[in-house]
């Protein structure tokens, strides 16, 4: 059977994508974040998943205005970089993984999350620049993944809660798919960052570094905090971070956390990244 | 009844909700436009003509036509759509940040690299922590 034994969440920065496909790595102002990601990438070494379903959110490039998902599976065999408005990034395709897509779909929608199911999407920094930062740059990505986007660009989002429970409802989709398979569930987006207006810049690394406590300790707590709390003290765009919450809904009520990063600024942004192995 | 909008009072602060989607639409729906190497070519080599394509109000063109930012998100539009606009101008999201707070690029990033924005700062001032 599929098992999940481990999560991760992680930024996802645009910025971060850019610096690493323009050989800026190790400039002073971008190593300490890659530097952060160093155990992670030896950790991944001995834990490589087989699949990797990776929670993030859409920036206004696979969906317009036209039609907006409050949560979509991707079910095709492959996904291409998006061309964001400077070209799509020079990384590989990401492979997906359509039958267990397609499994994860049926059992998460007979469980009452109504998923939209895409069959030809592009991926969009959200998706390729977590993948960048804990594979780095390989001619092909080492996993497959399943890209399920979270609507976090038009208000409202779903609320903490309901991705807390969609990540239960993927576990339980997860245990029943009949192969012999790991999975990994990441969580993407955050920290604290406001990209928009006059306040544009805020960070708030107090309630940041709360998040990651909560997020390993009192998921349940965490997942009942309200929107207007997300957006007042982690900034508009900050709210990304609900979809945390879907990855930690996947894992058990006892999680144990092998790394854990926090570094200001990426960008306009709070970087924070956690990976978290299931305890028995 | 009127929908509660608990974030309306949050200062420097545009939530982009279903209202403010209605309102942008097409401003919106150029700024995808722009992810298409032709028509962001036709959009710099003429960018009234390729405006007047859209069904946008004069304010959303003009807003546009002088990089505004703050005016564009009061009109309905989205940052992560208008970074289309910013990124065919070779900017980055730093550079529009900056832009919408009034300060150069060079006091935003002194700014971020000193912690960035404290969240009980006034908007205006932008004082590093």
């Amino acid at each position: 059977m599929a098992r999940v034994t481990s999560g991760i969440a992680t930024s996802h920065v645009p910025a971060i994508g850019a610096a690493l496909d323009n050989g800026k790595a190790s400039e002073a102002y971008w190593a300490p974040v890659f530097a952060g990601y160093e155990p992670s990438r030896r950790w991944l070494a001995e834990h490589r998943p087989d699949v990797v379903l990776l929670v993030y959110n859409d920036h206004a490039c696979a969906f317009s205005l036209d039609i907006v998902p409050t949560f979509a599976i991707g079910c095709a065999e492959r996904f291409a970089p998006a061309d964001e408005g400077w070209g799509p990034r020079p990384i590989p395709v990401v492979e997906g993984h359509p039958e267990l897509a397609a499994h994860i779909a049926q059992s998460v929608i007979q469980q009452d999350f109504d998923l939209t199911i895409v069959h030809r999407m592009d991926v969009d920094h959200g998706l390729t620049v977590p993948l960048s930062l804990l594979f780095g740059q390989p001619a092909s990505w080492p996993v497959r993944v399943i890209p399920l986007a979270v609507n976090v660009v038009l208000y409202p989002p779903p609320s903490g809660r309901r991705c807390y429970e969609l990540g239960k409802a993927l576990r339980r989709a997860i245990d029943s798919f009949d192969a012999d398979l790991d999975i990994q569930v990441w969580g993407t987006g955050g920290m604290s960052h406001q990209l928009q207006g006059p306040r544009a810049g805020l960070i708030n690394s107090a309630w940041d570094n709360a998040f990651l406590d909560r997020l390993i300790d009192d998921p349940e707590g965490l997942s009942r905090v309200p929107h207007v709390e997300y957006i007042r003290e982690a900034g508009s765009e900050g709210i990304e971070l609900v979809m945390w919450l879907v990855m930690r809904g996947a894992l058990g009520a006892r999680v144990r956390p092998v790394h854990r990063f926090y570094h200001v600024p990426a960008s306009n942004t709070a970087v924070g990244h956690l990976i978290l192995e299931e305890q028995p | 009844m009127a929908l509660e909008k608990p974030y309306g009072n949050i200062p420097g602060t545009t939530v982009f909700d279903t209202d403010q989607a209605r309102k942008g639409y097409h401003l919106n729906q150029f700024c995808m436009s722009l992810m298409r190497p032709e028509n962001r070519a036709a959009f710099k080599a003429d960018e009234r003509s390729y405006l007047a394509q859209w069904p946008m109000t004069a304010a959303q063109r003009q807003a546009v036509l002088q990089r505004d930012y703050n005016q564009m998100i009061a009109l309905g539009g989205n940052i992560y759509f208008l970074a289309k606009i910013f990124s065919s101008d070779g900017h980055s999201f730093q550079h529009a940040a900056a832009l919408m707070t009034g300060m150069t690029q060079e006091q935003y990033a002194r700014m971020m690299l000193g912690g960035g924005r404290r969240p009980d700062s006034k908007p205006d001032q932008g004082e590093s922590r």
